[in-house]
């Protein structure tokens, strides 16, 4: 059997993995000098915004395009392990968009000269490289051996600020535990392929929807339900949901800023957009099983999260609670699947793509603050707004933002989304928990807002950086015509 | 001419926008918000008079644009006979309260910060009133939460801060509620429109589900009502808010509250309304009667202001309970006399509050119509109103709640409302007779002076025992300060002519809508017709 391999359909994960890549070469090979780093980060940038391009180029294109493929004359219909569809563009487009934002960040983050360059941006490319090919995965072999790929750069990029006591245990928590949940995961993947007989989603799938009549003698009706439990566990360790939550704060606070803003947009987008095709295509038919387990998690997550971030005095940990109870509110449409199995994944796809912009705000200007003042405790914030009023503003908005109050439109739509396709889909109880922990949130939110207003006798230093500027800039944007005009991500998804 | 509604919002957003511009300092900052709006209100009087009052039951000068398709959020504007008045009122207490700043710049300084506050504020209050989508009323409708926040945790007094969280995470709690019963409502009837809804009377939604959204919508909005025991947020947010914070919470954002009722909760889902207003009966009564008795154990004038509101919103809420055209009215009536009467109470207690110092009405002490006799009468004639003495405004809203109560719709139990209207009417009874006490303690009798002055006073212990525990301890300087900010009765400055200038259109209104309701009536008649299906201009 000769595979014919669609290079353009794959263009945008090769361009990322040559360029890291090149990047490895040129570190090796360029002399090293002041300002050497430099040219790394914007030839890691080219490689994104490449990439980025291509993604643009192929969304005016449309169509769906496959490569590596079985034929259909090897039983079954032709499955495809990699699917270029609107699913895969949106999440494409997020994570280079994230990955842009993120290497603005680095570039900042590397001016201290304490972290191995090359090494960086490398790894760096490689989790973009895995994320990207996650969302165009339709097997679970490559499905696992991406997220793979997205989790294990992470880890040393988190340790890559070397003698530094936090960093060096935030990567060894993050390791364990996410070694922990791939063993976990694949425990569930193989139990799935023992059932089903194929690592295809479409196949997996096809096999659910005719009925159990296909099953292998001896395989007991409850292995599947093993399985799916399983697989959610381990997906539940990557997007930090209850009770596989507890790292994120102690690694958001270890890991660099851009590690961090990394782990909670990039790499939680892509152990969404995984649980996402295995939860609504492959084990679409299985949704009595696994919606009321996405429902009582998504509860137990924006609960925990939100009352873990009222009492954190740290800008990053604050962060880190608050994207936990953000990947609740991303998990808790999953849940409605079964009644609205259209909505339920386009409102979660929707709320991570506003979620993405808005936490990527704030996370660039806790990386300007950070500058000027290692703690990053709250109390560093105040009275931010007298002495650098764009990044105060900027920060504000982004909270209320994630709050979900005007003038934070993008916010607000997102969790109207959200509260759509529940309440469509029947789960008012989860509505209302999920209304009561809006007012959570809020409270922590709007406790850090006042505090950039608040005046300070003190003089303060005002932090300054270019590209975090423009990071902030180009994130504050996208977040705003996110405000004006969420049709945008709404009409992608849908 | 639809562009004048959608230039009432822009005007106001335009205003904020350009004072983030670096060439405002601090007192053309002041005159530009009264210039703004000043435009704001000129252009909502243009609507008034190019208002269709033959046809005021239906929605005019519609603008209708398709915002958000995936939402089904449409940006679509109007006015009737139900939100014109509001409209009129929010721009005037607006541009008032922007007279008033001028006039005394806040404690806190950033008149600046404070102007583009409140202009934000303007906006999402004046969207909220035209709003013809439900998505879109619920957007406006949370506009004006972080700018009151700020307005009260920056420019507020000593406790402001839990006040304003207070006050913030109460009304979220309730837009949330709100915003599951809306979109109940949507997953029901498949459209947001609510011009659409409201001329459905509920078709396409199920009874029980009805209840379920009017329970919802109701939570939400009596919140923000507020409607007893939902109404904690307010005393604290009311008294320690500045005064144009206590005169625009009270004032409109209140009657954000009960609009949605009369615009969402009760024409869109009628038969969860018809089975749920006995509650709201009930519930409405007990704040009044609740009120007044709080009223009676207040010491602060602006906290005893603050729980009248709550008696005087459960006046409302009973009118909307009849379910019936005169208890609308009423409702409708009664909102705009709470707003002129109490936003002209919090601005006649601020400025008393500015004079004494405090606002403690034994620390007041007595013979006010004496030391200030304008502002003491001015006192007394905003009591007298917000008492219900007939030929003021505030007499019709309750009058016309209690005569519907003693008719309610078919449907509900009249013996019920019977109960209803003679615990009202016992809540009159002690509303006027907390207002009397009031009066009598602070504007009667013989004045005392505030804050002893003089040179008996010199060591920190005498400063602390006259102003009381809690205080901050004083030395020598704090004492040259006291003497300061409590100048000796001689020297207490009566009202000035900025202060008229804001005060004087509110007590011409609340005596105007005294003598002839009927120029609200007839506005709010058709459209309150038009809400039961009886048909425009019967009424």
């Amino acid at each position: 059997m000769i595979q014919s391999i669609d290079y353009t359909a794959i263009a945008v994960p090769l361009i990322l993995a040559l360029t890291a890549g090149l990047v490895l070469v040129l570190d090796a090979f360029l002399p090293a000098r002041p300002g050497g780093g430099r040219l790394l980060g914007v030839v890691a940038l080219g490689g994104v915004a490449a990439a980025l391009a291509v993604l643009v180029a192929q969304a005016v294109q449309g169509g769906v395009r496959r490569t590596f493929c079985v034929p259909a004359s090897l039983g079954g219909g032709e499955s495809c392990s990699f699917v270029l569809d609107r699913f895969t563009l949106v999440f494409t487009g997020l994570v280079l968009a994230a990955g842009v934002v993120v290497v603005l960040l680095s570039m900042a983050e590397l001016t201290s000269g304490r972290v191995p360059v090359g090494e960086w941006y490398f790894l760096l490319l490689g989790t973009l490289t895995g994320a990207v090919l996650l969302a165009a995965s339709r097997d679970l072999i490559m499905l696992v051996v991406s997220l793979e790929l997205v989790s294990l750069p992470v880890f040393a990029l988190t340790a890559m600020r070397r003698y530094d006591g936090r960093a060096s245990e935030a990567a060894l928590k993050l390791f364990l535990v996410s070694v922990v949940s791939t063993a976990i995961m694949l425990f569930g993947v193989s139990l799935m392929y023992g059932v089903t007989g194929s690592v295809y989603l479409d196949r997996i799938a096809a096999f659910y929807a005719s009925g159990q009549s296909a099953a292998p003698a001896g395989v007991a009706p409850g292995v599947t339900t093993v399985a799916i439990v399983l697989v959610l566990a381990g997906f539940a360790f990557k997007v930090a949901a209850v009770p596989f939550h507890f790292w994120a704060a102690d690694v958001y606070q270890g890991a660099p800023i851009p590690v961090a803003a990394l782990l909670s947009v990039i790499s939680k987008a892509a152990g969404f957009a995984g649980l996402i095709l295995i939860l609504t295509t492959a084990l679409a038919s299985q949704a009595a099983v696994w919606a009321p387990v996405v429902a009582v998690i998504a509860a137990l997550t924006m609960t925990a999260g939100n009352v873990l971030a009222m009492r954190q005095r740290q800008a990053v940990r604050l962060l880190a609670w608050s994207s936990v109870a953000q990947s609740g509110y991303i998990l808790a449409p999953l849940a409605a699947f079964a009644g609205v199995p259209r909505d339920a994944a386009g409102a979660s796809v929707a709320y991570l793509a506003f979620y993405a912009a808005m936490n990527l705000v704030a996370f660039g200007v806790v990386m300007l603050v950070a500058r000027a003042r290692e703690r990053n405790d709250l109390d560093d914030y105040q009275g931010l707004a007298f002495h650098s009023p764009v990044a105060a503003l900027s920060l504000a908005f982004s909270l209320i933002c994630l709050a979900g109050l005007p003038p934070g439109l993008a916010g607000l739509f997102a969790k109207v989304v959200v509260f759509r396709a529940i309440v469509d889909g029947g789960l008012g109880w989860l509505a209302v928990v999920m209304a009561a922990n809006t007012v959570i949130g809020l409270y922590y939110y709007i406790a850090w807002t006042a505090r950039l207003f608040t005046p300070l006798s003190t003089g303060a230093s005002r932090p300054r950086s270019g590209p975090v500027a423009v990071a902030v800039g180009l994130a504050v944007a996208v977040t705003l015509a996110f405000s004006v005009a969420p049709q945008v991500v709404l009409s992608a998804v849908g | 001419m639809s562009w004048l509604l959608l230039a009432l919002l822009a005007v106001p957003l335009a205003g904020a926008a350009s004072l983030t511009a670096p060439a405002f300092a601090g007192r053309a900052a002041g005159r530009f918000g009264i210039a703004v709006s000043a435009l704001t209100f000129l252009l909502a009087v243009v609507v008034a008079v190019v208002f269709d009052y033959g046809d005021a039951g239906r929605m005019q000068l519609q603008t209708d644009w398709s915002w958000i398709p995936g939402l089904d959020l449409r940006f679509h504007l109007g006015v009737d006979g139900i939100s014109l008045p509001l409209v009129v009122l929010t721009a005037l207490l607006s541009l008032l309260c922007f007279v008033h700043l001028a006039w005394r710049p806040p404690d806190g300084g950033r008149v600046r910060a404070l102007v583009f506050t409140l202009l934000v504020l303007e906006v999402g209050m004046i969207g909220t009133f035209l709003a013809l989508d439900l998505l879109l009323f619920f957007v406006f409708f949370e506009v004006v939460l972080v700018p009151m926040y700020f307005v009260i945790a920056i420019w507020g007094g000593r406790d402001r801060r839990a006040a304003a969280v207070k006050f913030i995470l109460y009304t979220l709690l309730g837009s949330a509620v709100l915003l599951l019963g809306l979109l109940v409502i949507w997953a029901q009837a498949g459209t947001l429109d609510m011009v659409e809804l409201a001329a459905g009377h509920g078709a396409g939604i199920a009874r029980s589900m009805q209840i379920v959204a009017f329970l919802a919508v109701g939570i939400g909005l009596a919140v923000k009502t507020p409607m007893w025991p939902l109404h904690t947020w307010l005393p604290d947010a009311h008294t320690e808010a500045p005064t144009v914070g206590s005169v625009l919470l009270a004032g409109v954002l209140l009657k954000m509250g009960s609009y949605g009722f009369a615009r969402i909760a009760i024409p869109i889902l009628p038969e969860g309304a018809a089975a749920l207003a006995p509650w709201l009966g009930a519930l409405a009564v007990v704040g009044i009667i609740y009120g007044s008795l709080a009223c009676l154990a207040q010491r602060d004038l602006k906290r005893m202001i603050a729980y009248s509101s709550v008696g005087h919103m459960g006046f409302v809420l009973l009118g909307f309970a009849t379910l019936t055209p005169v208890g609308m009215n009423a409702a409708l009536f009664g909102n705009i006399a709470h707003g002129l009467i109490t936003g002209l109470l919090f601005f006649v207690a601020g400025g008393i509050k500015e004079r004494y110092g405090t606002a403690d009405m034994v620390r007041l002490g007595g013979g006010m119509l004496r030391r200030l006799p304008y502002i003491g009468s001015l006192l007394t004639f905003a009591c007298v109103a917000s008492l219900g003495l007939p030929g003021l405004a505030g007499f019709w809203g309750e009058m016309l709640a209690l005569l519907g109560a003693f008719r309610p719709a078919a449907g509900l139990s009249r013996p019920l409302f019977l109960v209803f209207m003679t615990v009202g009417g016992i809540g009159t009874v002690l509303t006027a007779a907390y207002f009397l006490v009031m009066l009598s303690r602070v504007t009667h009798g013989r004045p005392r002076e505030t804050v002893p002055v003089g040179p008996a006073l010199a060591s920190a212990e005498e400063v602390r025992v006259v102003l009381g525990p809690g205080e901050p301890v004083a030395t020598g300087t704090a004492v040259a300060e006291v003497e300061e900010s409590h100048p000796p009765a001689g020297r207490l400055a009566d009202v000035t002519a900025g202060e008229l200038v804001a005060w004087v259109p509110l007590v011409a209104l609340t005596i105007l809508f005294g003598v002839w309701p009927k120029a609200l009536l007839d506005l709010t008649g058709p459209a309150v017709q038009a809400i039961f299906g009886l048909g425009g201009g019967a009424g």
